[in-house]
């Protein structure tokens, strides 16, 4: 048994974890020895505590700002980094750094759930598309295409152009613009999955479309779609913020990265602080994302491996 | 080949003939009537009319929609809302401004990311591979607009180096129009020349791997020839791919780029048309930007299969 203890300790290169023959008990297993090369993964590990961080701050705003996010201070206008504004504060004599805070709000609550409506329009439709082929497949792919040949922000300003500011329209016009990249890469996955030994002999069996897809597709298709919502929430973020900033994201009313930049420009000579603060939250965050996804897929695609 | 060329320039119709479906339904979809948007609350009925019947608003969608792509086929894309000068004419004019700042910013970003992608991925896992991937990872990480409005303050209104906003055509002057480009060029093409390097590290590594390379390198090569004679020739086909979509992300970018250093450029025109509510610029903008998008993947498609043959299935 001392060959089990030498072998546990130091880890054995797991084999690609892409397609395994599937199975509760072993697609468990899996997941557990990915979660524990992940938590090895210094890349991925900086950007998890990075996000776990900013999404703190987002949440505990009301308690950790020293200030409310509209709460303004006549006599302390445009003030730079001072004991009692950290950060400083805008041309309204607001808290820059209590601004932030609730920022982070804003730019998580937006990629998260115009992420997740790009994962689930994208994702259903790549999966429709790459499993059951033909008309289906054409359709919803030439519609895809259509949306690709639009530069990403381009569109999104287009979108928001015609919809009007607002959180709610920002969501709607991220999620459209990054449900392609989701529908290709699932239909790619899917398709690649229906080539393979053990979904053609799942149907040999007689297992019906519904297994097939729950049991076997999309257990399998799991590892790059994380991979790719974790870029996407970075790419979603930079989008809400630019789209902020030109004044067709969120109302000014609201403390948003994008705005706050927006606002700051025209008293960039005077007082350069409120330019630099909410820029640099966006970069943190960003960041975070990208390092997460960068260190998913070393331990997810270990041909990658640095 | 030709059936191959022939082949991606059929495919890319039914995209275009979708495009002008989207971009078409973009400005007919408003909530609310366009009229009254165009002539505010106080317009009478009969001023909303005419109107309406000026631009053909009051027919059906089906049939605006034909009598629209008839006229941009033709190479009209109508008159503005506002000024009633013709749209095309303006946007090509300007256009001038943003291919050179675009083309400024590609340029810029290959000659950063490909030595940096090539260091990185021949020294695999030391301290040179760490840094470039760092420095990569903060690059695609920085707002771009963030970085435009950084360089300003910095460069242009602390050191005083370079004018801060500001237009010379690199065509006119080019020394000039270099200061005026270079920092919106700086500041469009970090992300891109971030992303490219990490595709050169990822596209050499996966080269170096090859049976060939070995072969190279066991026949006695020395290490610069087997990387620039062998490998780098091959890594640059996939990274090719991603210039045509990068243009993209350029062409896009130049939208917000360009306001933050007043460019003249196509960006700054749609943007000023989208707080004018000027629709038929928009319109024509964004047709404008997305067909030039497609013929630059094109492109790309088309030098794509006559470098690698196997493409040509």
């Amino acid at each position: 048994m001392a060959g089990w203890t030498l072998e546990s300790a130091t880890e054995p290169r797991l084999p690609a974890p892409t397609v395994a023959a599937p199975g509760v008990a072993r697609t468990e297993q899996r997941w557990r020895a990915l979660l524990r090369r992940l938590l090895r993964n210094h890349i991925g590990m900086t950007g998890a505590v990075i996000v776990v961080i900013c999404v703190g701050v987002a949440v505990l705003a009301p308690i950790l700002a020293p200030y409310g996010p509209e709460e303004t201070h006549p006599n302390w206008r445009l003030y730079p980094p001072n004991e009692y504004f950290v950060f400083g504060t805008d041309e309204f004599g607001r808290d820059i750094l209590s601004r932030i805070m609730y920022g982070a709000q804003v730019s998580l609550e937006v990629g998260l759930i115009s992420v997740s409506l790009a994962l689930v329009a994208g994702g259903l439709s790549g999966l429709i598309a790459g499993f059951f082929g033909g008309w289906s497949d054409a359709v919803i792919m030439r519609c895809m295409d259509v949306l690709f040949a639009f530069p990403a922000i381009l569109l999104a300003i287009g979108i928001m152009a015609v919809l009007g500011t607002g959180i709610g329209n920002a969501i709607l016009a991220i999620g459209i613009v990054y449900a392609p990249a989701f529908a290709r890469l699932t239909r790619a996955s899917v398709l690649s999955l229906k080539q393979m030994e053990f979904v053609q002999s799942a149907r040999v069996l007689g297992s019906g479309d519904s297994r097939i897809l729950s049991r076997h597709v999309l257990p399998n298709i799991t590892a790059p779609l994380i991979v790719q919502i974790s870029f996407s929430l970075s790419t979603a973020i930079l989008t809400e913020a630019a789209l902020s900033f030109l004044g067709l994201g969120t109302p000014p009313s609201v403390a948003s990265w994008g705005s706050m930049l927006s606002a700051s420009r025209r008293f960039v000579e005077l007082d350069p602080w409120p330019a630099i603060f909410p820029g640099l939250a966006i970069m943190l965050l960003v960041l975070g994302f990208n390092l997460f996804g960068d260190g998913l897929r070393d331990v997810l695609d270990p041909r990658l491996r640095a | 080949m030709t059936t191959y060329v022939i082949r991606r320039v059929l495919a890319i119709i039914p995209v275009l003939f979708g495009i002008s479906i989207l971009v078409f339904l973009l400005v007919h979809l408003i909530p609310g009537d366009v009229a009254q948007i165009l002539l505010g609350t106080q317009a009478t009925d009969q001023q909303l009319e005419t109107l309406r019947r000026t631009f053909g608003l009051d027919r059906p969608l089906p049939v605006q929609y034909v009598d629209w792509l008839s006229h941009i086929l033709r190479g009209d894309f109508g008159v503005s809302f506002r000024t009633n000068r013709p749209v095309l004419p303006d946007l090509v004019s300007r256009f001038g401004v943003t291919v050179q700042l675009t083309l400024l910013s590609m340029v810029i970003a290959l000659v950063v990311a490909i030595p940096l992608g090539v260091i990185s991925a021949a020294n695999r896992g030391r301290a040179s591979d760490g840094l470039s991937r760092v420095v990569a990872l903060f690059g695609l990480s920085i707002p771009n607009f963030w970085l435009g409005t950084l360089l300003i303050l910095f460069v242009s209104l602390v050191l005083h180096w370079l004018p801060p906003v500001g237009f010379v055509s690199l065509l006119d002057n080019p020394w000039l129009g270099m200061q005026t480009l270079i920092l919106p060029a700086i500041a469009l093409g970090t992300a891109v020349a971030a992303f490219i390097m990490r595709m050169v590290r990822s596209s050499l590594l996966e080269v170096l791997r090859q049976d060939y390379i070995r072969t190279a390198h066991a026949k006695g090569l020395r290490e610069q020839s087997v990387l620039y004679r062998h490998a780098l020739k091959n890594a640059f086909i996939p990274v090719l791919t991603v210039i045509g979509v990068q243009i993209g992300y350029l062409l896009g970018g130049a939208v917000i780029i360009e306001s933050i250093f007043s460019l003249p450029g196509m960006g700054r025109f749609l943007l000023d048309s989208i707080s004018n509510r000027d629709y038929s610029i928009v319109q024509g903008g964004v047709l404008f930007i997305a067909l030039v998008f497609c013929l630059v993947n094109l492109s790309v498609d088309l030098v794509y299969g006559w470098l690698d043959p196997r493409i040509r299935y």
